[in-house]
């Protein structure tokens, strides 16, 4: 048996390898083999710390020393100083502040201070490729204890006591779903796992697969164990390889050992599951629609009921959930429901994964505990506003959720909460913005986005979608009446009341929370024709300003449409009516003289 | 060669048994054995005690012991340096020669006895 002294964990998530982590991968070994240190140090590629923005990310063990932005080039020095002879590089660690100049530990960072791991609790510290290392840290246990000393209503129990509810975005109580398909007749059941994640800015589900698929594998064997299903299907989307592909090698891995396969552990219990790669469409995120596409027919919802728990899949009584969904059950048999639900707020137990981007100084994946508050997810685990500017508002929920602002920032996280906000807890997407945004252009922005992806089955969400589209647009270039907020939001509300699928039910949303909470901005553009944040490019106007022109001409001479007349005795003015308002002399002029509002 | 099949739980406990190397070099082990390896400890032979240890552990199948190492710490006449952080307590023990090395494991990271005549400083 080989004793590795130290373990070089390198990050192979997606965000990592974008940033050159397989470069890093191959120094680090060619670099210990040169030492002639392969025999004692072990390099272990793992899924993604959360850090995304600081990586690639490597953690040496046993120190468990965190180095960030880690290059090829970097690696013969940390071989040499820190794994050879003991000193840590204090250059390449998590930058602190004050008399911490260099956080050496993962506990000291802030970005993981207020986090809680219990679906990302092995992503980043295991190699996901090896299921020995799943095994090691506990992996299958739950699924031993659940076939050999529970009845399937006990792990049905056991996750309702844990109050666990589906991550995707619903937040239905998943140990009721479970008894509904438990419950309905039949010898051929389905699971299924929703991996279709496809709003803008998020990659919870991508990292949880990339990082721990033997925990969505487990997780969904203790379903249809509780269930009484022997057969699954992941529903991935194809613009995910990585995680397609560490799949993929979890589920041979696990064949291999005969946890996947006929007569489990020697039980009655048989479990077979397969991938199906979607095409990438947002409705297929849908349960009937996923289904639709996993039997090769059309991705398009279906009316409900019959639910899928009496009719899915084929026909056959069928249960879905998401991937994070999956991931926190084998945690909630290995140490109980009660554990599980000692965390969180009175009705949102446990922990939530949000992918936090846009103007905060640290995006990345976070995992914390239901009942935090916005402004610790905003301001102390991702550091605050970038560049130091002023908090405008937090979009929840992707595509479906809403923008909440300043005055909800110490609302505390849980389904409720976000959802009398006008908000949703979603599957979870948070962008944050800052002063630079135009709300009335986030809401077109996301509109957009559910307008293209609306399937076109419902009337409501086919045309609704398009009309109200049409007017963000006809407001945001500054042509916008009153009359069209009211038409707008009365386009809002039947889009919303009166779509077949959650999509269309919820993609009003954007809109509806920035009329209720920023419908000055509205205003601004329909009766001012002016976009305060200066983000509409159509009521943008450059002018400039005499008094620290120093008439150098060169707005004049980088004007593409030559609508800058003067000379160096007069001086220059932009014609407002030829500009189409490229922003190059505001660009170009070396002096600040050139005002944008 | 047929891959062993998972039959029970105490199969799989098995595996996590075997494989629990791992996970316990990331989790830092319950005694920690520390090398100096400053140019001092090199010069003196640390890298020998280094390998020692290292071969001693597998020979016993001791793995979860953190096995670092530490750059000069002044005691370069004491060299090469060889630390044990056992329960709290951690011992410094100077001039190690590989042969004492065995020792030091079977005595004090095993057993908890710290080898008198090799220590030569201690902190609680």
């Amino acid at each position: 048996m080989t004793i590795f002294r130290s373990h070089v964990l390198i990050c192979g998530g997606t965000g990592c390898t974008s940033s050159g982590a397989a470069e890093v991968i191959g120094s680090f070994k060619q670099e210990l083999a040169r030492r002639k240190l392969d025999g004692e140090v072990l390099v272990v590629p793992t899924g993604c710390h959360g850090m995304c923005e600081m990586g690639p990310i490597v953690v040496v063990y046993p120190e468990g020393t965190f180095y960030c932005k880690v290059t090829a080039n970097d690696v013969p020095e940390i071989v040499e100083e820190h794994i050879y002879k003991g000193r840590p590089v204090q250059r390449l660690m998590y930058e602190g502040s004050g008399d911490m100049p260099a956080l050496p530990h993962y506990k000291d960072i802030p970005f993981y201070g207020k986090q809680h791991r219990i679906a990302l609790a092995n992503c980043g510290y295991i190699n996901p490729e090896n299921i020995d290392e799943y095994i090691a840290r506990g992996g299958y246990e739950a699924l031993g204890k659940a076939i050999t000393s529970m009845t399937p209503a006990q792990v049905i129990d056991e996750v309702k006591t844990s109050g666990l509810r589906g991550r995707g975005g619903g937040g239905f109580p998943t140990g009721l779903k479970w008894s509904f398909c438990a419950a309905a007749g039949g010898e051929k059941k389905y699971v299924i796992c929703n991996a279709d994640e496809g709003d803008p800015g998020a990659f919870m589900d991508r990292s949880i697969l990339e990082g721990d698929p033997h925990s969505v594998i487990e997780g969904m064997m203790l379903g249809a164990y509780a269930m009484g299903a022997d057969e699954g299907y992941i529903y991935c989307r194809a613009e995910y390889p990585l995680a397609i592909e560490r799949l993929k090698q979890a589920i041979t891995a696990a064949e291999g050992y005969g946890l996947l396969g006929d007569s489990i552990m020697n039980s009655s219990f048989s479990f077979h599951l397969h991938i199906k790669e979607g095409a990438g469409a947002f409705v297929c995120g849908e349960e009937t629609a996923l289904m639709g596409s996993i039997e090769g027919r059309r991705g398009m919802p279906r009316p409900r009921p019959p639910f899928p728990a009496n009719s899915g899949l084929w026909g056959y009584p069928t249960n879905i959930n998401n991937v994070e969904t999956w991931a926190n059950v084998p945690q909630i048999i290995s140490n109980g429901g009660e554990w599980y639900a000692s965390m969180g707020t009175e009705k949102s137990k446990g922990t939530k994964v949000f992918a936090l981007t846009g103007k905060v100084k640290h995006t990345g994946l976070v995992e914390v505990p239901m009942g935090i508050t916005l402004r610790e997810i905003v301001f102390d685990i991702g550091g605050g506003i970038l560049n130091d500017k002023k908090f405008k508002a937090v979009q929840i929920g992707g595509p479906s959720g809403g923008c909440l602002t300043e005055e909800h920032l110490d609302t505390p996280v849980s389904y409720e909460s976000l959802t009398a906000l006008g908000a949703i807890m979603g599957s979870g997407g948070l962008v944050v913005m800052d002063e630079d945004n135009c709300m009335v252009d986030v809401a077109k922005f996301f509109l957009e986005f559910t307008q293209k992806e609306s399937c076109g089955k419902c009337v409501p969400c086919r045309e609704g979608t398009k009309h109200m589209l049409l007017l963000l647009e006809k407001i945001t270039e500054g042509k916008g009446t009153m009359e069209d907020l009211d038409t707008l939001e009365e386009l809002a509300h039947m889009v919303r009341d009166m779509s077949l699928c959650g999509l269309g039910q919820t993609a009003p949303n954007p809109v509806l929370t920035t009329l209720r909470y920023f419908r000055e901005e509205y205003i601004a553009h329909i009766r001012d024709k002016r976009c305060p944040a200066g983000a509409c490019t159509a009521l943008l106007r450059y002018t400039i300003l005499q008094d620290v022109c120093k008439k150098c001409g060169i707005c004049a001479k980088n004007c593409p449409v030559h609508c800058i007349p003067g000379d160096r005795n007069s001086g220059y003015r932009i014609e407002t009516d030829k500009c189409i308002r490229c922003g190059t002399c505001f660009e170009k002029c070396p002096f600040g003289a050139i005002e944008k509002k | 060669m047929e891959q062993k099949k998972i039959t029970s739980l105490d199969d799989l406990r098995k595996i996590r048994e075997n494989s629990k190397d791992l996970s316990s070099a990331r989790s830092g082990g319950g005694t920690t054995v520390i090398v100096g390896m400053g140019t001092c400890g090199i010069a003196a032979g640390a890298r020998e005690i280094l390998n020692e240890v290292m071969s001693e552990l597998a020979r016993r199948n001791l793995d979860d012991i953190a096995v670092q190492t530490t750059g000069c710490i002044g005691m370069c006449q004491d060299e090469p340096l060889l630390d044990v952080i056992r329960s709290g307590q951690r011992v410094t023990y100077g001039r190690v020669k590989p042969e004492d090395v065995p020792t030091i494991i079977a005595e004090h990271v095993v057993n908890g006895r710290v080898v008198e005549k090799l220590a030569i400083g201690r902190a609680d």
